[in-house]
């Protein structure tokens, strides 16, 4: 019976997705995918496939790692800049100013062409193990791409940091819990489920940062799309099933994320 | 500094600004009827803004603007043959004012609703039990209450939107990033060429940001302060 | 909110306005936006100069077309000429059997063998020998990229650049060993301070036609063959008048048609 049950219970609720309106729409999609498979040219995809895989992959470790990394970094920049002295709060707040207000581009040809090009001037920087690495595009790209994110996540941090109620704070504060205690169990956690809504919105944006590595040499999705440009000189094939992809990643990134979402304890605040 | 080069970087500082603000303010038309749409519109209006606001960020705007900028004037001029009109020819600026601003728009959009979902409830609800035409209500009570809320999106969106102009280079538009490379190429100075054009972005945000802030004061006066709040 | 809507309608009257009738007689010449010297680049007041600009304008004078030329980033550069806002590629474009299932060439109007330069303290050749185990850098989707696939499979890496400019860049930092790209592009950068610092030339590479193939072309929509015709005659009278090696004569000391 609770089978039969949910059985009726999912199909009533598909058949509430499924209103007329968005049933045209999916066969307008449809019809759309259709007709780019059959009046496009697609001959040359046998020849990238697997050079696209391998983009594919790049860009979701890039993704992956930026992000992590440069949201450790956002907690005490966004904390400096909501509670901190002003010996720390100046600087941050110097740093995220500066990433937010220089394209993205620039700091990474300044970091690749500008400050990395110095390090080879040097022998003993030549002979060490770090060369293997520095004479690599990669790190830069993380590097750059992770401060990136630092800098627009920390200033979200700090108005999620500041949003947290003050009485939370006082009353952790009089059950005598250390200030250490407070921030790991009470501060971070409530300005992180603040800060959540924006960062899908973050992430989203960061993935479509990524291509810009192109420009130093890492062969991410993007860059195997425009050279299947340049090599056949097709303009929208490749623009079309590069559009696909991403929003497929996307989509998968908003699933995930409204998961964690879900998670939450709706009351906060 | 090489001569002349520095001049050049000014003009294509001057055309990306104009472009960003053409394109913010069709952004922030879009985005204000796109918000509207997806609060009180009919399920189709909601479904179809659903899919522009999913689509437009979901895929790299270098797409977007290559796909709706030859794709869309090819598609005109079709049309337009067929109808037995001479070819046109779209200006560099207007595609990329309308090109840009459908893509602001979809951003402003989503910021837009969050703000007008953040605008307490009564107030509005109060403003029904007056009998005010919804026009008026737009007006005196919704706009001016979601504009705090809205004001830190929208001035990130105009941020962003002054440095997306460098896409525009692939629809023939002169601006400043494509000047900062043609300057670095052809006179290798490249670094220097680089920290200038990164100065000038930096100066735009900061004037920016001044101005940005007179206009959340001017819109919070008569709230409570965020910080005596706390 | 009043002000920001009226900015916003005078704007779009403005773009309104900038819309135009496009002119037919007019052919427009596209060249990349980004600066390939000495055949194409900008000087600082926004005035096209090098070698192609001069060969079109004799091609142009010639067969008596009213060319204009019109800048587009490298990235817009084909879907502009397939949707006629443009007319004529002339950005030093290699001829591909691949690429011409897409768009159209004139004939080839010039040639030139790649070469491979390196850092000035490292005795090397372009054998692929002396490439084993080295870092080697070329532009992505250039003839050399399928060059060095081909022949240099030795060598330790292939990367592959956006631009010749960042090639040129990496190699002089010493994060690659060699660059390998057309002679005359590489010259023109050794003649720079920073390629003049760093780097030498090592050797010409082993020609391959197939691979290289016929040189480069303008590019032309695939209907537009009457256009095709008229530059394919231009290229012939000025070549037979003694324009083209004039005008070549001005920018290198040997002759770039090749063979």
């Amino acid at each position: 019976m609770p089978a039969e049950a949910t059985a009726i219970n999912m199909a009533a609720r598909a058949s509430l997705w499924l209103k007329p309106h968005r049933i045209v729409l999916i066969l307008i999609a449809l019809a759309l995918v259709l007709c780019a498979a059959f009046f496009m040219r697609w001959d040359w995809l046998p020849q990238y496939w697997e050079m696209g895989l391998l983009g594919i992959w790049r860009a979701l470790w890039i993704l992956v790692v930026t992000c992590a990394l440069g949201f450790t970094l956002a907690v005490p920049l966004g904390l400096a800049q909501a509670g901190g002295p002003f010996w720390f709060a100046v600087p941050a707040k110097v740093f995220c100013t500066i990433i937010r207000g220089t394209p993205l581009l620039l700091q990474l040809w300044l970091l690749y062409y500008g400050l990395g090009s110095l390090f080879p001037q040097y022998p003993w920087i030549r002979e060490s193990w770090m060369w293997t690495y520095l004479r690599q595009a990669w790190p830069y790209a993380v590097v750059a791409l992770t401060l990136s994110f630092a800098g627009y996540e920390g200033e979200v941090m700090r108005g999620a940091f500041a949003g947290v109620p003050k009485g939370q704070l006082e009353a952790a504060r009089a059950f005598g819990m250390s200030r250490f205690k407070i921030f790991r169990r009470i501060w971070l956690p409530q300005a992180f489920y603040r800060a959540l809504p924006t960062l899908t919105g973050e992430t989203v944006l960061q993935l479509k940062s990524t291509p810009l590595v192109a420009t130093i040499s890492v062969i991410d999705i993007f860059a195997v799309s425009s050279k299947v440009r340049q090599d056949t000189y097709l303009t929208y094939e490749p623009l079309l099933l590069l559009a696909l992809i991403y929003m497929t990643i996307t989509g998968i990134l908003v699933l995930i994320f409204s998961r964690i979402e879900a998670r939450i304890p709706v009351k906060i605040g | 500094m090489p001569p002349g080069w520095g001049g050049t970087l000014l003009v294509g500082l001057l055309h990306s600004i104009e472009i960003a603000i053409g394109a913010t303010c069709l952004g922030l038309l879009i985005g204000t009827g796109g918000a509207f749409g997806k609060l009180y519109g009919g399920p189709v209006t909601r479904d179809l803004l659903a899919v522009y606001t999913t689509v437009v960020r979901a895929v790299p705007e270098l797409v977007l603007i290559l796909l709706l900028y030859y794709a869309g004037t090819d598609l005109i001029n079709q049309l337009l043959s067929a109808m037995g009109y001479q070819r046109i020819d779209i200006s560099g600026l207007a595609a990329g004012i309308f090109v840009l601003g459908v893509v602001q728009g979809a951003y402003s959009t989503e910021v837009i609703r969050g703000a007008i979902l953040s605008i307490p409830q009564g107030q509005i609800e109060a403003a029904r039990a007056y009998g005010m035409p919804p026009l008026l209500m737009l007006r005196r009570i919704t706009v001016p209450a979601m504009l705090p809320f809205a004001i830190p999106g929208l001035a990130n969106l105009w941020l962003i939107a002054t440095k997306d102009t460098a896409l525009l280079a692939v629809v023939g538009f002169f601006e400043l990033t494509l000047a900062t490379r043609q300057a670095a190429g052809v006179t290798k100075a490249y670094l220097l060429f680089f920290v200038a054009a990164g100065a000038l972005y930096l100066a735009l945000t900061l004037f920016s940001n001044l101005i940005i802030g007179r206009v959340e004061a001017r819109s919070r006066r008569g709230m409570p302060s965020v910080k005596e709040a706390r | 909110m009043k002000t920001v809507l009226k900015t916003f309608a005078a704007a779009l009257l403005f773009g309104v306005a900038a819309m135009g009738v496009a002119k037919a007689d007019q052919v427009k010449i596209g060249v990349a936006a980004e600066p390939y010297p000495p055949f194409t680049s900008p000087d600082a007041t926004g005035k096209w100069v090098g070698w192609e600009i001069d060969f079109i304008d004799a091609v142009c004078a010639e067969e008596k077309l009213d060319c204009v030329i019109t800048p587009v980033a490298w990235d817009g550069i084909i879907p502009a000429l397939t949707t006629k806002k443009i007319d004529l590629i002339v950005s030093s474009m290699s001829i591909t059997d691949e690429r011409k299932k897409t768009i159209d060439f004139s004939d080839k109007y010039y040639n030139t063998l790649p070469a491979i330069i390196g850092p000035k303290d490292q005795k090397f050749g372009a054998t692929p020998d002396d490439l084993k185990g080295k870092v080697l850098g070329v532009q992505v989707s250039t003839t050399h990229a399928v060059y060095a696939k081909k022949h240099f499979s030795g060598a330790q890496e292939i990367k592959e650049y956006q631009t010749q400019d960042e090639a040129n860049q990496d190699l002089a930092a010493g994060r690659i060993d060699a660059v390998q790209a057309d002679s005359i592009a590489l010259v023109e950068y050794l003649k720079s301070d920073q390629g003049k610092a760093c780097c030498d030339l090592k050797g010409m590479v082993a020609p391959d036609d197939e691979v290289l193939g016929p040189g480069i072309g303008a590019g032309v929509r695939k209907e537009d063959t009457a256009l095709k015709e008229k530059i394919n005659a231009g290229i012939k009278a000025i070549r037979a008048s003694g324009k083209y090696d004039e005008i070549t004569k001005k920018y290198f000391d040997f002759d770039i048609y090749g063979g």
